[in-house]
């Protein structure tokens, strides 16, 4: 059944390597992808045109970046790839699509979502100031147009992210004023035995980190974020954490970014009616995969950051996974010496990740923290005590109910940015588990359609 | 097993149903209102929000009238002001022959308390500048407007909750029997309630009880179809929808003071009951572009950022089922609004209060009365 309309999501590792699979079976998969060039969003391209070479983009990612590139290079003409393409919606066997504003649907047998992951936030005072980005943002800035978020900026956060962006920033040239980890030194100790599942990634992250001493970057570990500092007419102009010695720190920038490593983008899935798990390590909402990649919902797939945050290399191997579940499921030839050997390259990315985990720990506890006067909801500019109080006030304990009674996630992201620290608001607010409270219901359109949106005759 | 007694059980926690249990309060009758998921998570919640009065059936202006009433005396009636502004509501058409049948129904007797004034032509798009070029006239309710239909009924609960009500959610009814004079109703969770009135305001699902009791109702269920724009600068206060008898061309919109602009109609989807979900059918929101372009050609490179559904009943006829059962005593109904049941929530919770605890209403509600359905009753006994 070669004739089988096999549609994947997504061109970054996991997206590539699933149709790389796909391809060498004797299909010809269609690629949908929201970038005008492939890579996804570790390994985005820089626009045609720009002359920037791997070692300078990518950094020690540089040579995976071009394996990639070269894989999908060779696929091009094997496929039907659609760039520049969003799916804003769904419904059974039948994709919505949207490019250059223009609508058209596309039918599917069988779906991949290979939809990636955005930024992890959690809030502080002051980050709805113009100037503070998430490290996604900032990594977008540098890598496809070769701009700085600002002329002095702070890394602030946790996770691996946090020092690869800042190193990267480093060696562009730009000025990083600090490095600001919520992670005390401690937790990485503990992270170790599982952590060394890769020694060479943690090598790299070791790599990462004496580049910015070497480049005298102040780096500090276990801070507490207090406040993004600037005001409304000219921006961020510093920030003031806690130190772990329990100091006040004020950092001048005048740009901030901010990151708690990453949360997947599950809309589609979502809509499709796939079933979502809670993750204990990470504390967050996943897709329900098998170890392959299939979901709940027979003939959607799923793989990469989108279904498991287990980062890009893992992806590579969650696509080619994903793509035999779907071959096998279509009763063809798959190689069991292939698929095993992904099985066991994820099986030790799986460790790694729980080490990544324990390493820079999702701070749940700044959400409680928080003060009420702090924005929660950029877009809508909900506050904490207002997100409070429709919990405490209007028994509210359900993130779906405390969005409706407050706007918290009505805004533009639809939660992107921040229905999970929401979560935790409301979660302390009410006293239970952030389990307990939920997760937001996804809704169309995936991202803001415009009305000026128009059909196409097919 | 305790049995828990009040004199009114009330099914269903939408905003009929959270009204109800409000001033049947007022009125000191004890209540319980069970509801199975949460307070107005269904068609209270989801619709468009339009507190508009004209362009309804004649017959449901007095009802109407009196649940506007209510919404002027928010905030200090419920401690809420549910977003209400009795901004205007234009009703525009895009035919010359539909101006006279606006100009017919502002002219009926029973329309006098809306104020209703025609618009057309040169004056139609001086007053209403940003309105399309097709569009050729319009009807004008001043006093009409719109509000926030997530927090209405969540808000009346709230309410009655502090007068005394007992209000259950995540409290599915499994059986309801008639023994003697009252009602025994059995929850999934295996909890007992009793009341000598009962009173089923549960939407979508109300003809599952109705024919429980021998009064089944052609009740269908139909998704609405909502999107909303990205914020921009307030500046069109009216609420605007357009009268058609063509189904694509019915469009409505309203601005809320913070900018995002709310978008309802055409198409309607049909609800997975199973799930208890709604979808907004993509072809609806296109659809829905198209019209927006066609009415307010200004709308431009506006972002939909967000599209909702629900779960509405709707009755052949498009009236609701409003008033006392037709063959069991203590037994009322008020479910079903077909869409429109939004503005009238306080002034059906008002009355169906006054019909429970006196026995009669002083505002007509006949032509809702269940019994327009009796035949069906009779069709299916002489069937089996």
């Amino acid at each position: 059944m070669a004739t089988a309309r096999i549609v994947i999501v997504g061109a970054g590792p996991a997206g590539i390597r699933c149709a790389e699979t796909l391809v060498a079976a004797g299909f010809k998969p269609m690629l949908i992808d929201e970038n005008r060039r492939d890579g996804g969003q570790i390994y985005r391209r820089q626009p045609q045109g720009f002359t920037r070479n791997y070692a300078t983009l990518y950094g020690t990612e540089a040579r995976k970046a071009q394996d990639l590139h070269e894989s999908f290079d060779r696929l091009r003409g094997a496929i039907d790839y659609r760039p520049d393409t969003l799916v804003w919606n769904l419904t059974a066997g039948q994709l919505c699509c949207v490019s250059q504003g223009k609508h058209s649907t596309v039918d599917y047998d069988a779906l991949i979502l290979c939809t990636g992951a955005t930024d992890r936030l959690m809030p502080i005072e002051g980050w709805q100031l113009a100037g503070t980005y998430s490290l996604g943002g900032a990594q977008i800035a540098l890598k496809s147009q070769a701009v700085s978020i600002g002329h002095s900026v702070v890394f602030m956060g946790s996770g691996p992210l946090l020092y690869l962006v800042a190193s990267q920033y480093v060696k562009a040239g730009a000025k990083v004023a600090a490095v600001l980890d919520t992670s005390p030194f401690s937790k990485r100790i503990g992270a170790l035995p599982k952590l060394l599942a890769r020694p060479g990634l943690l090598f790299t992250g070791m790599k990462l980190l004496a580049q910015l001493y070497r480049a005298k970057i102040p780096v500090h570990l276990g801070i507490k974020p207090l406040v993004v500092q600037g005001d409304a007419e000219t921006g961020v102009s510093g920030v003031r954490v806690l130190t772990a010695r329990g100091e006040t720190l004020n950092v001048d920038c005048d740009a901030v970014a901010l990151g708690y490593h990453l949360r997947p983008e599950t809309q589609l899935a979502d809509l499709a009616g796939c079933r979502m798990r809670f993750d204990e390590a990470s504390g967050q909402w996943w897709l329900a995969v098998d170890e392959e990649g299939r979901t709940s919902v027979s003939g959607v797939y799923a793989a990469g950051d989108g279904s498991k945050i287990r980062g890009a290399d893992a992806a590579e191997h969650a696509g080619r996974l994903a793509a035999m579940a779907l071959l096998e499921d279509l009763h063809q030839p798959i190689n069991a010496g292939l698929r095993d050997e992904q099985r066991q390259a994820l099986a030790v990315m799986d460790q790694f990740r729980l080490g990544l985990a324990q390493a820079f720990p999702w701070p749940a506890e700044q959400a409680k923290a928080l003060p009420d006067t702090a924005i929660v909801c950029r877009c809508e500019m909900i506050s904490a005590g207002e997100l409070r109080a429709v919990v405490s006030e209007k028994g509210a304990c359900e993130v779906n109910r405390a969005k409706a009674f407050s706007r918290v996630g009505m805004g533009r992201c639809q939660g992107r940015y921040c229905s999970q620290a929401g979560a935790e608001v409301i979660a302390a607010a009410a006293g239970v588990s952030v389990q307990q409270v939920g997760r937001q219901r996804g809704q169309a359109p995936v991202k803001p359609l415009s009305i000026l949106t128009e059909e196409v005759s097919p | 097993m305790t049995v828990q007694k009040a004199d009114v059980v009330i099914v269903g926690g939408g905003l009929m149903g959270s009204a109800a249990a409000f001033f049947l309060r007022r009125r000191g009758q004890s209540v319980i209102l069970l509801e199975r998921d949460q307070i107005g998570q269904y068609a209270s919640g989801v619709n468009f929000g339009n507190v508009r009065r004209q362009g309804r059936y004649l017959g449901q202006l007095e009802l109407a009238n009196r649940s506007w009433t209510l919404w002027k005396r928010l905030p200090e009636l419920i401690d809420d002001d549910l977003e209400f502004i009795a901004s205007g509501h234009m009703r525009v058409c895009y035919r010359e022959d539909e101006i006279a049948e606006l100009e017919a129904y502002a002219a009926a007797p029973e329309a006098a308390q809306l104020d209703l004034k025609i618009y057309r032509g040169a004056e139609l798009h001086q007053r209403f500048p940003f309105l399309g070029p097709d569009v050729k006239g319009g009807s004008y309710a001043p006093h009409d407007g719109h509000a926030n239909p997530r927090l209405a009924a969540p808000a009346f609960a709230r309410a009655a909750r502090r007068l005394g009500a007992q209000i259950e959610e995540q409290t599915e009814v499994a059986e309801v029997q008639k023994v003697g004079g009252e009602f025994n109703i059995t929850t999934t969770d295996g909890r007992q309630f009793n009341a000598a009135q009962l009173l089923i305001t549960a939407g979508a699902w109300g003809q599952k009880l109705s024919q429980q009791f021998g009064e089944p109702v052609p009740l269908d269920t139909h998704g609405p179809q909502m999107a909303v724009t990205e914020p921009v600068p307030y500046a069109l206060p009216t609420v605007i929808g357009v009268y058609t008898k063509i189904s694509e061309e019915v469009i409505y919109f309203r601005q809320i003071p913070r900018g995002n602009i709310v978008i309802g109609g055409g198409y309607r989807s049909k609800p997975d009951m199973l799930n208890r979900r709604a979808y907004v059918e993509p072809r609806s929101i296109l659809n829905q572009m198209e019209q927006m372009r066609r009415l307010l050609p200004g709308i431009g490179n506006l972002n939909i950022i967000r599209v909702w559904s629900g779960i509405e009943g709707y009755l052949p006829d498009s009236l609701p089922i409003m008033g006392p059962s037709g063959t069991v005593d203590g037994l009322f109904y008020a479910f079903g609004f077909c869409g429109h049941g939004f503005q009238l929530g306080p002034g059906v919770g008002d009355v169906m209060a006054e019909l429970i605890s006196t026995g009669s209403t002083s505002t007509s509600i006949e032509p809702f009365s269940i019994r327009r359905f009796a035949h069906l009753a009779e069709q299916r006994s002489k069937a089996s």
